[in-house]
C-alpha cells in the first residue's frame, strides 16, 4: 500500500463536505468541511468520539443523505446531483450496507434475507437465493442458510448480514459499527471475513468503528472530530493531519 | 419483493392474527348487523311482497304503509278497473282479529282476505292443504308460525278449529307465509269471510290490487290510477319502500341498530386500522433497511398495499364465514324465518373494510414513504 494515489484509486472523494441539520436555533452542524478519501481494494476506517459525526458523513457518502456544502464524488458520480430514484438505484447497484445491529428481516431465513438485494434488483427469487447459499457457504455459514436470524448468533447474524452486503457484488460497501455488539473474537472473525472477502480490488470498504481491537484490519485510518477530519494514518506507516490536532496514530488509538 | 412482504407479515403470528381477526370480527359484526336491520325491516312489509301475483297496490290518498288503512268505498275497485291499462284488479282486506284455539290459546292475527274468485294476492308456498279448500265455508289458511303459536308442541295438520269473532272457522291449509314485522300469526281466507272475521264495518276494502296489461309498465299504470282516481298507487316496490320508511322514520330501531353498527365501524376501523399502523411502524427499521439497499418507494408502497390487502382479505373471508355460519345456526328457526345474510350487506361491509384499510394503509404509507434511509443507522 502506497500513499501515493492516483485519480483511479479513489472511490469515494470528499472535499469540504459540510452537513447540517435544522436551522436558527436548532441547527446542528455535523460535518463541517470535511475531506476524505477511500480507495479501491481498501479497508477504510473512520474513527472518532460519538456524535463526530461518522454516521452521517458514511449517510452522505452512500446517498442516504444530501450534504449540504462540498464536493462529493463516489464511484466518479457526483450522487448528489442524481435524481431521488437514480440515487435509489445508485444505491441498489454499487453499495452495500452492514449496520450495527444487523437490520436482518427476522421473518425470513438467512438466505433469502441475503437474497434481499438481489430481490430488489429483480432478479428471480429462486436464482436468488440459490446464489445466497453459495455466498454464505463460502462464509462458513452452509448449515445455517435455512436458520432465522433469531437461532443465529451475533456473529452469525453479522456474517448473514455481509453476505447481504456483498451478494450483489457491490463497487462501495459501508459498514456501520460491525464489531460493537460482538465480543471479542465474534468481532475478530467478522472482520476477518469482511478482510478476505470485501476487499477487491475494485471494491472500497468504509468501516466505522469505535472498537480499537480491529484497527489492525485497516488499510487507512480517518480520525473525525466535530465534523472534521482531524487525522489520517495509514497503519504501515505515515500520518497526515488535516485538522487543527497534531497526533500521532499512537494517541488516536489510545 | 412481494415474497418479502408477505413474510414481513406473516413472520410475527401474534400480531398477524390479531390483524387478521380484528378484521374478521368487524366483518362479522357488521355483516350481521346490518342483514338482522335489513331483514327486520323488509319484514314490514313482508305481505307485500308475499303477493306475487299484483303489481300495483291502490290504497287511499292517506295511507303511509301497510298497517295503517283506511278502507275505500266499493265504487273504487269499478274505477280503477276502468282506468286503461289495468288488466285486472281485485279486492284485499287487512285486519286484526283475535284468534282462539278451543283450549282457549288466543293470539292477535294478520288476516289478509282474498278476492272470492280468484284468490289473487295469496303467498305461493302451501306447506300443507291447498287455497282451493278456501272455498269451503268458514275456512282459513293459517302460517306455519302461527299455528305453532296457537298450538304448541302439537303436529301439524288440518281441521284445527279457531274461534274468530263468535265465528268457528277450520284451518284448511298450512302456509309458508313470509314472517311479519310483528312475529302475528298470517291467516288468509275468502274476502267475503273475512269480513265477517274482523266484525262487520262500513266499509271493508282496504287495499285493490292490481295488474297492467301486456305493454303497461307498473309504474306507468300507478300514475294513470292516482291520476284518475285520486287513489294512492303504489308499485310493489314502492310501497314496499313506503313501509321501511315509514319504520326508519317513526321507530327506534334504526337507531338502536345504526348504534351498533356505528361502534362495529369505528371499532373495527380503530382497532384494525390502529393495530396495522403499529405492524408498520414497529417496522420502520427494517422498511428503513429496505429503503437504504435500494427499494424504490413505490414498490414499498407496493409491499404495505400487499400486506393491507392481504390481512383484509383474509379478515372479510374469515368475518364472513362466521357470519354466514351464524345465520346458518341461530336463524333456522320459525321467528327468524327469513332473516338471511344478504349479499348488499356483505358488499356493504366490504366497501367498509376496504375503508379502512385504505386509511390504514395511507398512513402507513406516509411513515414509510418520509422515513429517511440514513435512520437505520440509527441503533
Amino acid at each position: 500500500m502506497g500513499d501515493a494515489m492516483s485519480a483511479h484509486d479513489v472511490a469515494v472523494s470528499c472535499r469540504q463536505v459540510r452537513k447540517h441539520f435544522g436551522e436558527g436555533d436548532t441547527r446542528i452542524e455535523a460535518l463541517r468541511g470535511v475531506d476524505f478519501d477511500a480507495r479501491f481494494g481498501e479497508l477504510s476506517f473512520l474513527v472518532g468520539p460519538s456524535g463526530c459525526g461518522k454516521t452521517t458523513l458514511i449517510s452522505v457518502i452512500a446517498g442516504l443523505l444530501d450534504r449540504t456544502a462540498g464536493d462529493l464524488s463516489v464511484l466518479g458520480t457526483a450522487v448528489d446531483a442524481l435524481s431521488s430514484n437514480e440515487r435509489v438505484l445508485f444505491r441498489r447497484r454499487n453499495v452495500g450496507f452492514v449496520f450495527q445491529q444487523y437490520n436482518l428481516l427476522p421473518a425470513l431465513t438467512a438466505a433469502e434475507n441475503v437474497a434481499v438485494p438481489l430481490l430488489a434488483a429483480r432478479v428471480p427469487r429462486p436464482e436468488a437465493v440459490s446464489r445466497s447459499r453459495a455466498l454464505l457457504s463460502r462464509l462458513g455459514l452452509s448449515k445455517r442458510t435455512e436458520a432465522l436470524p433469531s437461532t443465529l448468533s451475533g456473529g452469525q447474524q453479522q456474517r448473514v448480514a455481509l453476505a447481504r452486503a456483498l451478494i450483489h457484488e457491490p463497487r462501495l460497501v459501508v459498514c456501520d459499527e460491525p464489531t460493537a455488539a460482538l465480543d471479542h473474537a465474534s468481532g475478530a472473525a467478522v472482520m476477518e471475513l469482511l478482510a478476505s472477502s470485501a476487499v477487491h480490488p475494485d471494491r472500497a470498504v468504509i468501516v466505522v468503528t469505535h472498537d480499537t481491537r480491529v484497527f489492525q484490519y485497516a488499510h487507512s485510518i480517518a480520525r473525525m472530530d466535530d465534523g472534521r477530519i482531524v487525522e489520517v494514518s495509514r497503519p504501515n506507516g505515515g500520518v497526515s493531519t488535516t485538522g487543527g490536532a497534531h497526533s500521532t496514530s499512537k494517541e488516536v488509538f489510545a | 419483493m412481494n415474497f418479502v412482504a408477505l413474510r414481513m407479515l406473516t413472520g410475527d403470528r401474534a400480531k398477524y392474527f390479531g390483524l387478521v381477526f380484528a378484521i374478521a370480527f368487524c366483518t362479522f359484526l357488521l355483516e350481521n348487523q346490518t342483514s338482522i336491520f335489513a331483514n327486520i325491516l323488509k319484514r314490514t312489509a313482508s305481505q307485500i311482497l308475499d303477493v306475487t301475483d299484483a303489481e300495483v297496490w291502490v290504497m287511499d290518498p292517506q295511507t303511509e304503509y301497510w298497517e295503517q288503512t283506511k278502507p275505500l268505498k266499493d265504487t273504487d275497485l269499478t274505477r280503477v278497473r276502468g282506468v286503461p291499462g289495468v288488466a285486472w284488479a281485485v279486492r284485499l282486506f287487512k285486519g286484526n282479529p283475535v284468534a282462539k284455539t278451543l283450549k282457549g290459546k288466543f293470539a292477535v292475527t294478520f288476516l289478509v282476505g282474498l278476492d272470492d274468485a280468484t284468490l289473487a294476492g295469496a303467498p305461493r308456498k302451501m306447506l300443507l292443504g291447498s287455497w282451493q279448500r278456501l272455498s269451503e265455508p268458514d275456512s282459513v289458511v293459517i302460517d306455519q308460525a302461527g299455528y305453532v303459536l296457537l298450538f304448541p308442541d302439537e303436529p301439524l295438520e288440518l281441521g284445527r278449529i279457531l274461534e274468530m269473532n263468535d265465528h268457528r272457522v277450520t284451518i284448511v291449509g298450512i302456509s309458508d307465509a313470509s314472517a311479519p314485522f310483528a312475529s302475528l300469526p298470517v291467516m288468509h281466507a275468502r274476502y267475503s269471510e273475512a269480513v265477517n272475521f274482523l266484525g262487520r264495518q262500513r266499509t271493508e276494502l282496504s287495499f285493490i290490487i292490481a295488474r297492467p296489461s301486456p305493454g303497461v309498465s307498473p309504474a306507468e299504470l300507478t300514475a294513470r290510477i292516482g291520476a284518475q282516481t285520486a287513489l294512492r298507487a303504489r308499485t310493489t316496490e314502492e310501497f314496499m319502500w313506503d313501509c321501511v320508511r315509514y319504520y326508519l322514520k317513526h321507530t327506534g330501531i334504526p337507531v338502536n341498530f345504526g348504534i351498533t353498527i356505528a361502534v362495529a365501524i369505528v371499532v373495527g376501523t380503530v382497532v384494525a386500522g390502529q393495530t396495522f399502523y403499529l405492524f408498520t411502524v414497529e417496522n420502520l427499521k427494517q422498511f428503513g433497511a429496505l429503503k437504504a439497499m435500494g427499494v424504490a418507494n413505490l414498490r414499498l408502497v407496493g409491499m404495505i398495499l400487499l400486506q393491507a390487502s392481504s390481512v383484509a382479505a383474509l379478515g372479510f373471508a374469515i368475518g364472513t364465514g362466521m357470519a354466514a355460519t351464524f345465520f346458518e345456526i341461530f336463524l333456522h328457526k320459525l321467528a327468524t324465518r327469513g332473516i338471511v345474510l344478504m349479499w348488499q350487506c356483505v358488499a356493504l361491509t366490504g366497501v367498509c373494510i376496504l375503508f379502512v384499510v385504505i386509511v390504514a394503509s395511507l398512513l402507513s404509507i406516509r411513515r414509510v414513504l418520509v422515513l429517511e434511509p440514513a435512520e437505520v443507522f440509527r441503533g
